[in-house]
């Protein structure tokens, strides 16, 4: 790494000197701008699906069914504003306020879905659906089941004496 | 055996006893470089990036292909009379060059170079002729915005928030044809540089992983042929950005080179930044496109007598960057004289 095999001349700076120039010289994330659109537009997303939740119970849907069908009426809506070529728009100036939420998962199966079908049905979209959403299901469900194993255990091997 | 008859100059550059002619020159860009400062020097923008092919890959070679064609009508040289097709591009296995040499079918040699391929290109076509191996070479380098993010990155369609030094894959393709002699501007040195790895581990921020590099390959040929900065009307970088050519800046200034406002970047020319590309332009296409277009009009109608283009280029992989390895970074100087 850095000048040390080569033969001189050659620049006149250390690694160590560079990487603090380098870390002056590059622009920081603007962190307040993005904090403030990712809550608004998040916040927006939010309460759009609370509306439809309160929306669909006044029509008499009981709380557990309205809110499993405004989950999929959101995951609807992500999906077609990837389609659309929209969603990554949204997601540039709102950040996490769109990434978080299931519209942003949406996007992340329905992206991969869309980009790699010029591969074919099986080794494009079928193999490479789950390239950007993966991690998030693996170390969910992992999760899960470890925090699972330990609440069962926990009930079994009571820590508390009742 | 003595050693009469090299044609080098100092450690590292080559100097060319019947400097090489750029005959003709062509270029194809996107509609965003289209839209850009340089939008006028281009000789075809395309509407969109897919251009009605079934594919970005397709997309891309046939935008290389053109650019190629383009280049060989214009020299009115016949295609039997050119020896060698060099190109190269940033896909794997570079198929939008492969593929557009099958169309082309001169005797082919792929390269890469990453964003450097363009320099990379013009030295060696430059070093088939100037060494008596051939008569005409055809060099041609391309870069696709969308092929590279799906390669690269993340899919085309998926919502992420760039960094504020990642730079914007150009979508171009530049293409030259060289002859020994003919009008035109002249290749008249060149300095193959090498890698330079200062520890830039954030693929987000290549301006920053190739400024050493390209700093070391201007020092050497500027040491080399024992010249100053001043000496020419432009150097021009490849896609260093708006942030690697600061730190270029910096980093000549401390090692005793005094560059100044002749020394700018294709990267930082090709894009406004109306049109929100953060750091700049980068790609194969950048060089290129800036070099073979506005540059070359530039040096053609007088306004520069001497031009160093240093194509700087990233030479790391999605795996290395994955692995937490660091990008190991090169630039190559080419120079030329009107």
């Amino acid at each position: 790494m850095g000048n040390q095999n080569l033969r001189p001349p050659t620049i006149s700076v250390t690694p160590q000197e560079y990487q603090k120039l380098s870390q002056q010289m590059t622009p920081k994330p603007t962190v307040f701008k993005n904090c403030v659109w990712a809550f608004i537009i998040g916040g927006a997303i939010c309460a759009l699906s609370q509306i439809l939740v309160n929306l669909l119970k006044l029509a008499g849907l009981p709380q557990a069914e309205a809110s499993n069908a405004v989950t999929a009426i959101m995951i609807l809506v992500g999906a077609l504003l990837t389609g659309l070529g929209v969603y990554d728009e949204i997601v540039k100036v709102a950040g996490a306020g769109a990434i978080v939420p299931v519209t942003g998962f949406a996007n992340s199966m329905v992206s991969p879905a869309l980009e790699f079908k010029r591969e074919g049905y099986v080794v494009g979209v079928g193999a490479k659906l789950f390239t950007v959403a993966g991690p998030v299901l693996v170390y969910g469900v992992a999760t899960s089941i470890v925090l699972g194993i330990a609440a069962y255990l926990l009930r079994v091997f009571p820590l508390v004496p009742r | 055996m003595l050693e009469t008859n090299l044609k080098r100059a100092g450690n590292q550059t080559v100097v060319f006893a019947n400097p090489p002619v750029i005959l003709s020159s062509y270029t194809v860009v996107g509609p965003m470089e289209g839209q850009g400062p340089l939008g006028a020097t281009f000789d075809s923008v395309w509407p969109d990036t897919l251009h009605n092919e079934k594919s970005w890959e397709r997309a891309e070679s046939k935008l290389l292909q053109e650019a190629l064609e383009g280049a060989i009508a214009r020299s009115g040289v016949t295609r039997d009379q050119i020896d060698f097709m060099l190109a190269g591009d940033l896909l794997n296995q570079i198929i939008s060059s492969n593929y557009a040499a099958r169309q082309i079918a001169l005797p082919f040699i792929g390269l890469y170079g990453a964003c450097s391929t363009m320099a990379l290109g013009l030295i060696l076509g430059s070093m088939l002729l100037d060494g008596g191996f051939a008569r005409h070479v055809l060099v041609g380098v391309s870069s696709h915005h969308d092929t590279a993010e799906r390669q690269y990155r993340m899919p085309t369609e998926h919502g992420n928030q760039r960094s504020m030094s990642a730079q914007w894959t150009v979508t171009g393709a530049g293409s030259v044809l060289l002859g020994r002699s003919g009008n035109g501007p002249r290749i008249a040195s060149a300095t193959v540089g090498r890698i330079l790895d200062y520890g830039e581990t954030d693929a987000n921020n290549m301006g920053a992983a190739m400024a050493p590099a390209v700093s070391d390959t201007i020092l050497n040929h500027l040491h080399d042929l024992n010249r100053t900065p001043a000496d020419y009307d432009l150097i021009a970088s490849g896609d260093l950005g708006t942030v690697g050519l600061g730190l270029a800046h910096e980093v000549l200034k401390k090692s005793g080179i005094p560059v100044g406002q002749e020394f700018t970047d294709c990267g930082v020319m090709i894009y406004d930044p109306s049109q929100d590309v953060h750091a700049g332009g980068s790609g194969c296409g950048c060089s290129a496109v800036v070099f073979a277009g506005s540059i070359l009009q530039r040096v053609r109608a007088g306004e520069f007598k001497r031009v160093l283009l240093v194509g700087s280029g990233a030479l790391h992989s999605p795996t290395s960057s994955q692995q937490g390895e660091s990008i190991p970074s090169i630039g190559h100087a080419v120079e030329i004289v009107g």
